[in-house]
């Protein structure tokens, strides 16, 4: 008796259960309803999974249009199959997670139909449309606008009706607008849509203007036309725009290389054939900075490179005090000796190096702060590149008020303009070169610090920027820090300017032969120093 | 007139030189083909391609020291007029290659073959011919010296500005050269040669020749370089090294004198590279580095520049200094070199033979047996 009591409320439970399971919003158990049912069942099916909103719906969906969709059939669980030999790999459509593989026989497909496909298109681009996170409303957006299914009409204006945050907001009307080209809605509302798109993003309308133009006549196609005039205008300028930006990036490296070279050149009429290697020191001590880091005390590796300057600094600027006292004031007067004299420097730093840390490339890391990208009006401006324009300009300023502001700038530049006369007035011009000398490698060493976040960090590292950084001085003029900086800049922008049609390589010999010419135009560079001191 | 060119360029010192180089180039190639292979003078195929290489770097060396010692010019692109006259000499042997490359094209060398490309660009026509080779050996090497030293010394660039712009040129033209679509074999070069005039370039004889060529081509060049300095024109090619504008002002054509020399001087060095490559076997862009030109500077600093005996032997020391040492040490060739250069410049200004022959002088005028101290010509800053 007892028996059958409980046979029969388990037989009133049951259904119970059952509609309180179907009544449920759990994605998990609506995906599994699908086992079961036919095809005018399914349809009810996904509308009830895509009134969840749930975008976690969204991979079974997509399995179930794309035929992937399966069920086993001993538990009449749903799950997403990937054949492999042949069994199917079973995937839970919520966790993506990998449950395992099962042979053929143990499951079994749900059906689906090209209506039905229909439907899940437009419910899947309705519930990534109402997804909580609004990068994938703005992505689910982007994927109408590049399609511009006319099925998604009705789902996009639903979302736009609640949506809030100002950028989906765009990304959704460009998406309509893209929608509204392609149904048969009237002239006026395409045009309207002509002009969104326009306003938007251009170079991805373009595409689409381009086949709406060459579908429609009249009016409509009128405007369209005059839209991609207007947008190709617009990704002309951008175009140089971005140029111009890889230019000054470009330039920006060039500056750092060289703004040391034109301290000790301009000052000193030293030619030190080693300053590319007091770079490399540079990149050398980040290096070294990045690898304690990362061994003793991981958290500071954002912080790596705010602790390598001082220290790339000192390493750098002492090698070339050292340089200066041994070495260099002994060849005063013979330009051309101390040129031979550096670049023996050179050969022995760059083995030095190679012998301790080994002649391939070291992997210094970019802090997080360093990586990834900011879009500016339609430009792209890398991190780091960014990062390194503004050091560039930092250090340049702060050289400058050195320079301009100190004590010891104001008898660096008694020395230049004048060694003799400065040293009759009592500046202790040895000492003068020794510390100028040390600033001009320092600053290299800084610059070296910069360059190993885009350079490969390797013995031969000087040697890549050495001649480059001679070109920039040379052209800037020597003595004159603004002559540096735009003789860096222009070269850099000229650069890049030329290699769109040249090729980098063709690119960097033309402008090589520019400054052989220019030089020979004004053999003193852009930014000549005038006067007596020239001759001396 | 040539005659007492020649007179004037045979002072005692030229002679001893110039038989000496002819010495060497008949008895070592001598020595390595008629003498057993036991024998104690044999020279070994491994050595005379040696010491042709060192041969062709003296003359090299030599080159520049015409401009750098005795004009003042410092080129830090010398390495580009060998390498022209080196490709010069390639660009004949890929034609005597014929249609024994890997595609056996009759016309087209291997790597245009691999390229696609259809004919011979138009540079390349004529070089089937070893009149037109050697021509184009001293021809463009020349020319590129007479356009860069048209513009450069007529607008006066001079001391560093020079020398940084001459390596600017070198390294404009190694970019080029790298490049495949300059139809110079690109990243690879010139290689894979098979004859020279019809003689087999792997031969025992060839390579001999080659080395007595190499050798007379030194004495050739030093008894011109010798009449260059010894005559007037010599003295005024020092006149512009040390007192360019002194010179200018007495009424010289400054420009015009360091345009001869340097144009003389690259044509040397053409023919110099032209020697060099059928010897080595190999011609890439890595010969216009900008760091081979400086070590092309460096032997001449060693030797002493300002004399004309002293890149020979500068070229010689430094190069046998190298081979022995990258076979022993090759960690420590790079510290030697670089050491080598600091020394140089701080201690030994003059060169090895400078510093001989000062020492040589002050020691005759200690001991009073010197009627008169050699008129050598005194280095100074070459600015």
């Amino acid at each position: 008796m007892q028996h059958l009591i409980r046979f029969l409320i388990a037989l009133l439970i049951v259904p119970l259960l059952l509609t309180s399971v179907s009544a449920q919003t759990d994605p998990r158990s609506l995906i599994n309803a699908m086992a079961v049912g036919n095809l005018k069942a399914r349809a009810a099916q996904i509308e009830a999974l895509a009134a969840t909103g749930d975008a976690k719906a969204v991979p079974a969906l997509q399995a179930l249009s794309d035929g992937a969709l399966y069920f086993r059939k001993s538990d009449k669980q749903v799950f997403i199959a990937q054949k492999s030999g042949k069994n199917f790999d079973l995937i839970d459509p919520l966790t993506a997670e990998n449950i395992g593989s099962f042979p053929k026989g143990s499951v079994s497909k749900v059906k689906v139909n090209n209506s039905l496909r229909r439907l899940i298109r437009s419910v899947i681009g309705t519930l990534t449309l109402l997804s909580p996170d609004p990068q994938i409303r703005i992505a689910a957006a982007q994927t109408i606008f590049k399609t511009g299914d006319p099925e998604s009409l009705e789902a996009l204006d639903r979302a736009l009706v609640q949506e809030k945050a100002s950028n989906v907001r765009s990304a959704m009307e460009l998406a309509r607008a893209s929608v509204i080209l392609k149904s048969d809605s009237t002239d006026a509302d395409k045009i309207a849509a002509i002009t969104l798109i326009q306003k938007g993003d251009g170079r991805e309308g373009l595409p689409l203007l381009n086949e709406f133009a060459a579908q429609s006549d009249g009016a409509v196609a009128a405007a369209a036309n005059k839209a991609i005039g207007e947008i190709e205008k617009t990704i002309a300028l951008l175009d140089i725009g971005q140029t111009v930006w890889y230019g000054i990036s470009l330039g920006s490296v060039l500056l750092l290389a060289a703004i040391g070279l034109a301290v000790t050149f301009g000052v000193m009429g030293v030619i030190n054939m080693a300053h590319g290697e007091m770079v490399m020191l540079g990149a050398y001590t980040t290096y070294v900075v990045q690898e304690i880091i990362r061994t003793g005390y991981p958290g500071l590796f954002d912080y790596s490179l705010a602790l390598a300057l001082p220290l790339a600094f000192l390493v750098s600027g002492s090698c070339g005090f050292v340089m200066e006292r041994t070495i260099i004031r002994f060849l005063y007067g013979r330009p051309l000796e101390t040129l031979l004299a550096t670049w023996g420097v050179s050969l022995i730093l760059q083995q030095t190096i190679r012998t301790i840390f080994g002649s391939t490339n070291k992997e210094v890391g970019n802090p997080t702060w360093m990586s990834g990208a900011y879009e500016l009006g339609g430009l792209t401006l890398t991190a780091n590149r960014l990062w390194i324009v503004v050091f560039a300009l930092f250090v340049f300023a702060a050289l400058f008020v050195v320079l301009k502001k100190t004590g010891f700038g104001l008898q660096m530049r008694a020395v230049t303009q004048n060694r003799k006369m400065a040293s009759s007035m009592g500046i202790r011009t040895p000492w003068v070169d020794a510390l100028t000398f040390a600033l001009g490698s320092g600053i290299a060493g800084i610059a070296g610090v910069a360059l190993s976040q885009i350079a490969n960090v390797s013995p031969n590292l000087g040697q890549n920027y050495i001649i480059d950084s001679f070109m920039v001085v040379v052209f800037g003029g020597v003595g004159n820090l603004w002559g540096t900086l735009i003789g860096a800049l222009t070269l850099g922008v000229a650069n890049k300017f030329l290699e769109p049609f040249a090729g980098a390589v063709l690119a960097k010999i033309l402008i090589l032969v520019f400054i052989i010419l220019f030089i020979q135009k004004r053999p003193r560079g852009l930014f000549a120093l005038k006067g007596r001191a020239v001759e001396a | 007139m040539i005659t007492s060119f020649l007179f004037k360029a045979l002072d005692r010192r030229a002679i001893w030189v110039v038989s000496a180089l002819i010495a060497l180039a008949i008895l070592v190639p001598a020595s390595n083909l008629m003498l057993p292979f036991d024998s104690a003078f044999h020279v070994s195929n491994f050595t005379i391609s040696l010491i042709g290489k060192y041969l062709t770097y003296a003359l090299l060396a030599l080159a520049l020291d015409l401009v750098w010692g005795y004009c003042g010019i410092l080129s830090l692109g010398h390495g580009a007029f060998f390498a022209l006259g080196g490709y010069a000499m390639g660009m004949y042997l890929m034609r005597q290659i014929g249609s024994r490359g890997v595609y056996g094209d009759p016309i087209l060398p291997d790597f245009m073959v691999f390229l696609n490309w259809k004919e011979l660009p138009w540079f390349w026509l004529g070089f089937d011919q070893f009149w037109f080779a050697a021509l184009m050996i001293v021809l463009v090497p020349g020319a590129l010296a007479f356009v860069f030293g048209w513009f450069a010394f007529r607008s006066r660039v001079t001391g560093v500005y020079l020398s940084i712009i001459t390596q600017a040129m070198t390294y404009a033209l190694l970019l080029a050269f790298f490049r495949n679509e300059m139809g110079f074999g690109g990243n690879n070069g010139l290689t894979d040669f098979k004859d020279i005039l019809g003689y087999d370039i792997q031969s025992d004889t060839t390579r001999a020749v080659l080395f007595a060529a190499s050798a007379l081509a030194l004495a050739a060049s030093f008894l011109i370089c010798s009449g260059i300095v010894r005559s007037k024109f010599g003295k005024v090619l020092v006149a512009v090294r040390d007192a360019e504008s002194r010179s200018r002002f007495i009424g010289y054509r400054v420009e015009n004198v360091k345009l001869f020399v340097f144009v003389v001087s690259a044509m040397m060095a053409g023919i110099a590279g032209a020697l060099y490559v059928p010897q080595v076997g190999i011609i890439n862009p890595g010969e216009f580095a900008p760091a081979n030109s400086i070590e092309v500077v460096i032997w001449t600093a060693v030797g002493g520049r300002g004399t004309l005996i002293g890149p020979i032997i500068g070229a010689v020391l430094v190069n046998a200094g190298k081979s022995v040492f990258t076979a022993a040490f090759p960690e420590f060739w790079l510290f030697a070199l670089g050491a080598l250069f600091v020394a140089t410049t701080l201690f030994l200004p003059k060169g090895v033979v400078g510093s001989f022959s000062s020492a040589m002088t002050w020691l005759r005028l200690r001991t009073g047996k010197s009627d008169a101290p050699v008129a050598e010509p005194t280095v100074r800053a070459a600015e």
